[in-house]
């Protein structure tokens, strides 16, 4: 059983309660998914590989990257690769994010950023708000990587 | 083995103009060595470090750096490094030896 | 050269306001140190020994007379007057104030310059051959390549938190003056069988604790897929660089670990994607930049003025001789002015001489100036008529050392006189060694001599490189001195081998002076350089030189 969802949301608009009322399923690359339950919600480490989950793609409806540190940007490339692979469903960035780090979550193919309580309150929705145009000034956009 | 303990001073840089400062024996900063306070006690030292780490406001990565009690003047660093914190850099006169 | 657009401009700006507000909320205490670190060494601020340290990137150390002037003008105003260029065509500043840092940052914005990502474990800096544009045996300009790969870099979302710093080298020329193959990744411009321009991929090169030269992971690729293959290179590293050990984080040693067959073949396999991820954007964006590059327009006219001076002044005679390589317009010549009086930091300038730098570049020099890995100045595009005056200039600013090249041409890195993480100074060793050299009086006779120190292992003085390399130590608090040689960082690149127990600071000089008498006993000719006798003879000669006991005790 992955972690629970008593998590603050942001998103483009700010902070917000999790919607998502379902379980999280542990994903270990390893075992047996036959039995996951449709449109569920999978909460994968950082070191997951993008290509052993892709058989799954269409009976997930949400991916939870954990990020350990704001120092570990494994997950920013991890969520790429996803979105490379074909995943449409939502995506979030969880654990221990900067405000200063949105626009990378956002760019890389996440939806939205889970943050604990004790570090929406240090870390305030004004400070991520600043942040939340991640669309202007993109260079890599300007270069033709696709979104 | 455990180290043994040395006397020292704690040492840090301020947060806004990144000078080296020390603590002094009242509990302010100063930026000259010998005002410094000179821990002999290794848990008054460990103590006071604790302290300084939570003052984040006024300073940045404060540590204990190994001192001789030195002359009637006070503490002197020990190891090159806290020589050239403390005097500035040697390749030519400027930075604290230029402004003293 | 490159314009900044308004894209450019307003981003720019963005990453100030950004840093700005940063600065507040470190001060208004909502961001820790261990949070606002990562931030501030992204805008380049450094905490160092004696104050926090600003590095201003300086793009494939390509510079104007205006961006020139302006670095003399925060050097004035908000620094102690000096600048030091560092061997990564970057520019440092010893003395700032934390909150005088986002002023300086819109200073920089002013004139199209910025220290974005010249820290951090991102992708530093792209640093190219200091004679692009310029050299006379230059296949194509590396710095359209540079720029791209600038603005591909800048602020990529996926690297901006990579296991360790990574660092991109460009060569436009067969002859290697940056120093590709000490770089995460090195690009060499080639041509392939049927004329078409591509790039020589390197991997994990790298100096610091474990030097290695990089091996080839892409013989040809084509310009079109730079980005895309670039991004697969950084993509894997990110997934498989490790992060449970800061000395093994470094790409050279997933290489290593992994093997670079089977790291090549991931990102052989990345690249099967990621080379649908891109449309043709970059391309288009590759010829606007190409075409800012494109040559200035040269003046013909008589060079008699200069083969005047050549003929009648011995002094000038000397400067040609050292500090003047050949251009690709036989009228020009590039001149490199030598940061390294003898006795001076090397890399230091005050803002004083940069002006006069800038004058003489706006004057004489199509407005261009170089930086080199080095740490030299360099006018890239001088008509040799001028040469004589830009001599004569330069000698009244004290800046024209003939040394180019020469034992007193040393790279050294700041070393323990300002870094933090220093265990040794490297500074204060070369200005003995210089001003050792200058009362010798004849290192003109020694010839090319590249002598590089670092005040510690992480290398930033290329020592492993250096013909004589040396590399400060702590031995129990006390400064000690390792020497290797035989080091190499052009495109016969080789690491140097250590000679033996390291030595006091006081008897580094005196070691020097040793090594360079063995070789000029040594040498076969004049035309011998130190490498090559060096390359001839092996280490057992310099090694009876520095070490005559022990070589004798082991005779016996
Ligand atoms: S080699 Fe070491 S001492 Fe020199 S600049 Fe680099 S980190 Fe500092």
């Amino acid at each position: 059983m992955g972690r629970g969802n008593s998590g603050i949301l942001v998103r483009d608009t700010g902070f917000r309660d999790d919607d998502w009322r379902g379980e999280f399923v542990q994903w270990s690359g390893e075992e047996d998914h036959s039995a996951l339950p449709d449109l569920a919600a999978l909460d994968v480490e950082n070191t997951a590989s993008a290509e052993d989950i892709v058989p799954l793609f269409e009976r997930i409806a949400l991916i939870r990257i954990a990020f350990p540190s704001h120092m570990d940007g494994r997950g920013f490339s991890l969520a790429r690769h996803l979105r490379l692979l074909g995943y449409r469903g939502r995506l979030r960035a969880a654990g221990h994010i900067l405000a200063d780090q949105y626009t990378m979550a956002r760019r890389s193919g996440f939806d939205e950023v889970e943050i604990d309580p004790d570090f929406a309150e240090r870390q305030s929705e004004e400070q991520w708000l600043f942040r939340a145009d991640w669309r202007t000034h993109d260079y890599q956009e300007r270069l033709g990587r696709r979104q | 083995m455990a180290r043994a303990f040395r006397p020292c001073i704690l040492t840090a840089n301020d947060l806004i103009d990144g000078e080296v400062v020390y603590l002094a024996p009242d509990g302010a900063w100063t930026r000259r060595p010998v005002d410094a306070r000179l821990f002999e006690d290794e848990g008054e030292a460990n103590r006071s470090l604790a302290a300084a780490e939570a003052q984040e406001d006024a300073i940045v990565g404060p540590y204990l750096a190994a001192a001789a009690p030195g002359g009637h003047l006070g503490p002197e660093p020990v190891h090159i490094r806290e020589v050239l914190r403390a005097t500035g850099p040697s390749n030519y006169c400027h930075g604290k030896q230029a402004g003293s | 050269m490159y314009r900044y657009d308004s894209f450019d401009r307003e981003f720019v700006r963005s990453r100030v306001a950004q840093f700005r507000q940063q600065v507040e909320r470190r001060i208004d205490g909502s961001l820790t140190e261990e949070e606002f670190k990562p931030l501030r060494l992204m805008n380049g601020l450094y905490l160092q020994l004696h104050a926090y340290m600003l590095r201003v990137a300086i793009p494939y150390g390509t510079l104007d007379s205006r961006q020139m002037r302006q670095l003399a003008h925060i050097a004035e105003r908000w620094d102690k007057g000096y600048g030091h260029f560092t061997t990564r065509q970057n520019i440092q500043f010893n003395w700032p104030r934390l909150k005088d840092v986002p002023d300086i940052l819109d200073a920089l914005a002013d004139v199209e310059m910025h220290a974005i990502q010249t820290s951090g474990n991102c992708v530093r800096n792209i640093t190219a051959d200091h004679f692009a544009g310029a050299a006379a045996d230059e296949i194509a300009d590396p710095r359209p390549t540079a720029e791209l790969l600038r603005q591909w870099s800048t602020d990529h979302p996926e690297f901006a938190f990579l296991p360790r710093k990574f660092k991109i080298a460009v060569s436009g020329s067969p002859v290697d003056r940056a120093v590709t193959r000490a770089h995460d990744i090195g690009l060499r411009m080639i041509r392939n069988g049927v004329g078409e321009t591509g790039y020589e991929v390197s991997i994990g090169g790298g100096l610091g604790r474990t030097p290695v030269i990089g091996s080839v992971v892409r013989d040809f690729l084509p310009v079109a897929d730079l980005l895309p293959y670039v991004e697969s290179i950084l993509q894997v590293y990110n997934a498989i660089g490790r992060r449970d050990n800061i000395y093994k984080a470094r790409i050279k040693i997933t290489v290593r670990e992994h093997g670079i067959d089977a790291f090549r073949e991931r990102v052989e396999q990345r690249f099967r994607i990621q080379h649908k991820a891109f449309t043709s954007a970059h391309q288009a964006l590759l010829k606007r930049i190409s075409a800012m590059f494109a040559a200035p327009a040269f003046i013909e006219a008589p060079t008699g003025a200069f083969d005047a001076a050549l003929a009648r002044d011995p002094v000038f005679r000397s400067f040609v001789d050292t500090n003047l390589h050949p251009h690709r317009n036989p009228q020009y010549a590039i001149v490199t002015i030598s940061l390294k009086a003898h006795g001076a930091t090397p890399g230091d300038a005050t803002a004083e001489q940069m002006r006069v730098i800038a004058d003489l570049a706006e004057r004489y020099g199509h407005d261009e100036i170089r930086i080199s890995h080095e740490q030299n100045c360099i006018l890239p595009h001088v008509h040799k008529r001028d040469v004589p005056a830009v001599h004569a200039a330069l000698r009244e600013a004290d800046l024209a050392t003939s040394n180019v090249g020469l034992a007193s041409d040393i790279i050294a890195c700041p070393g323990m006189d300002y870094c933090n993480l220093a265990t040794a100074r490297s500074i204060p060793i070369a200005q003995d060694i210089a001003t050792r050299m200058k009362e010798r009086g004849d290192e003109r006779q020694v010839g090319d001599l590249k002598i590089k120190i670092s005040g510690c292992i992480n290398a930033c003085g290329h020592h492993h490189v250096g013909h004589i390399g040396i590399l400060g130590l702590d031995r129990a608090g006390v400064e000690n001195y390792q020497i290797t040689l035989g080091g190499d960082g052009t495109e016969t690149a080789a690491l140097g081998e250590r000679v033996g127990p390291g030595f006091a600071a006081d008897d580094v000089v005196p070691a020097v002076e040793r090594l360079i008498d063995t070789y000029l006993v040594l040498r076969s000719d004049e035309d011998e350089a130190f490498l090559a006798t060096y390359r001839r003879v092996g280490m057992q000669p310099f090694k009876a030189a520095l070490y005559p006991d022990t070589v004798l005790a082991a005779g016996r």
